[in-house]
């Protein structure tokens, strides 16, 4: 057996269990918690009063104006100067889950808005109320709509989680740091480490491609060819 | 009976229904027609309260809201005048992530909190009642502008509304279909429903309408009974604009 594979068959292990012990939780995790951010986010931005649109507004201004990297450092190395100290894993989750939560606030705000304004007025028409009409009617449109920008979130999000090496969670690429200090072998391990995250995130978009089948079987729509 | 009293609405500085009052009796089929931008969906819409009207009242049955402009009305009291209504839209706007007879029970459903069973029931009557109990499990986008319309109306009478409201039902339909959405109304104005409907269309007004509400630049012009508006108009202006109505559905049919 040539000795990269061997390399790469005896890493393996210790790979997959940090991606399943670090990564996948991180990524799940913070794409709920930041899926919920969005969705509250973005609702207050279209339907809020003016003060709280406004803050949502600086929040993603922030978000998406600074690194996610110096995010991640601001939360772990910076808040003990305010006394606030934080594990790595937490750390972690609260920065990706407002990253996540401000660009799929964009996206769900662009979405809820593409549901015809007759959508909204058929459903008051049978006498729904606000949050009926929202939940029973425009959600479920506006959700179909979401799946493909939503997958990518999803997906630059499991390679992102690799940024959380950096604040010293011992998650996936870490991992391979820490086999490649000791074999100086960092060729085969961060090519051994992309190969991973690319399975993780071509298993994602097959999910999403079933996803959207299943949201589109109403059809009006143009399908993907797969 | 369904009464709007003194109606003014205004979006912005454009003052779109000059204090409008209308009576419609219970059982009767009351048509609004003139020509666009006279404010005959706008007058239509304040009825069920999608545009809240700057001042006036609207009164259905023994429900009745007065509004006055800057004045604030409460979500509960909108609602509680919008369940007695049902509307049918000019472009359908069935729920598209719903199949026909999911449509038609949605309302009984969300709204109304039938049990699932009943509310199938009654649908699936309604469904059958405008020729589409076998389109029950169709998607809206399977179906054509006509079904559609007519599944429109189902849904609308499921939650036994005390007036149907149609905006331009057939203006989005060429003939053919359009003339069987006539056939579904006209049968329900047999049946004695109560409708309001704001049409272009001469044939569906003169068949299926008893009163004629001539409505231009948000005042009405005249009033009456279908035959004597459409037979015999008083008013110089209904009389141009309904020979040019009898033009426009000369040269369609041709």
């Amino acid at each position: 057996m040539p000795h990269w594979l061997q390399l790469m068959l005896e890493s393996l292990g210790p790979l997959l269990w940090a991606a399943l012990v670090f990564t996948a939780p991180l990524t799940l995790l913070s794409f709920a918690f930041g899926l919920a951010v969005g969705l509250g986010a973005a609702l207050l931005r279209l339907f809020g009063p003016a003060p709280l649109a406004a803050v949502v507004r600086f929040y993603v201004w922030i978000i998406r104006g600074t690194p996610l990297l110096v995010q991640l450092f601001l939360i772990f190395y910076g808040l003990p100067s305010l006394g606030v100290t934080l594990d790595a894993f937490p750390a972690a989750l609260i920065g990706f889950t407002l990253n996540v939560g401000a660009y799929t606030s964009e996206i769900i705000r662009a979405v809820i808005g593409s549901v015809p304004r007759g959508q909204w007025e058929a459903a008051y028409s049978i006498g729904m109320t606000w949050p009926q009409a929202m939940r029973r009617t425009i959600l479920p449109q506006a959700g179909r709509v979401a799946v493909p920008p939503l997958s990518n979130t999803f997906i630059s999000l499991v390679k992102d989680t690799s940024l959380a090496a950096a604040i010293t969670l011992p998650e996936l690429f870490r991992a391979a740091q820490r086999i490649v200090a000791v074999t100086y072998e960092p060729l085969i391990l961060y090519v051994e480490a992309a190969l991973i995250y690319l399975a993780l995130s071509s298993v994602l978009s097959a999910l999403q491609v079933r996803l959207e089948r299943r949201l589109g079987r109403y059809g009006g729509f143009l399908e993907a060819r797969s | 009976m369904i009464e709007l009293k003194e109606i003014e609405k205004r979006f912005g500085d454009n003052l779109v229904l000059k204090g409008v009052s209308v009576v419609i009796a219970e059982g009767t089929v009351t048509a609004l027609v003139g020509p666009s931008g006279g404010g005959k969906s706008t007058l239509l819409r304040c009825i069920n309260l999608l545009e809240i009207p700057t001042s006036g009242s609207v009164r259905i049955g023994d429900d009745m809201l007065t509004f006055r402009p800057g004045g604030k009305v409460a979500s509960r009291d909108i609602q509680r005048l919008r369940r007695q209504t049902g509307m049918v839209f000019q472009n359908f706007q069935l729920f598209p992530h719903r199949t026909a007879i999911e449509n038609v029970m949605e309302g009984l459903i969300t709204v109304q909190k039938w049990p699932l069973a009943r509310a199938r029931e009654r649908a699936l009557a309604l469904l059958d009642k405008v020729g589409l109990a076998e389109k029950a499990d169709a998607w809206p986008s399977t179906l054509s502008g006509g079904q559609q319309q007519r599944v429109a109306i189902a849904r609308a009478l499921a939650p036994s509304p005390k007036v149907l409201l149609c905006d331009e039902p057939t203006s989005a339909l060429d003939p053919e279909l359009a003339e069987e959405v006539v056939e579904v109304l006209a049968q329900l104005a047999r049946e004695g429903t109560t409708m309001v409907m704001a049409t272009h269309d001469l044939r569906l007004a003169s068949q299926i309408a008893n009163e004629v509400v001539f409505l231009e630049a948000g005042t009405v012009v005249e009033t009456g009974p279908a035959s004597a508006v459409f037979g015999n108009p008083q008013r110089e202006r209904t009389k141009r604009f309904i020979a040019t109505l009898r033009q426009e559905q000369a040269a369609g049919a041709a």
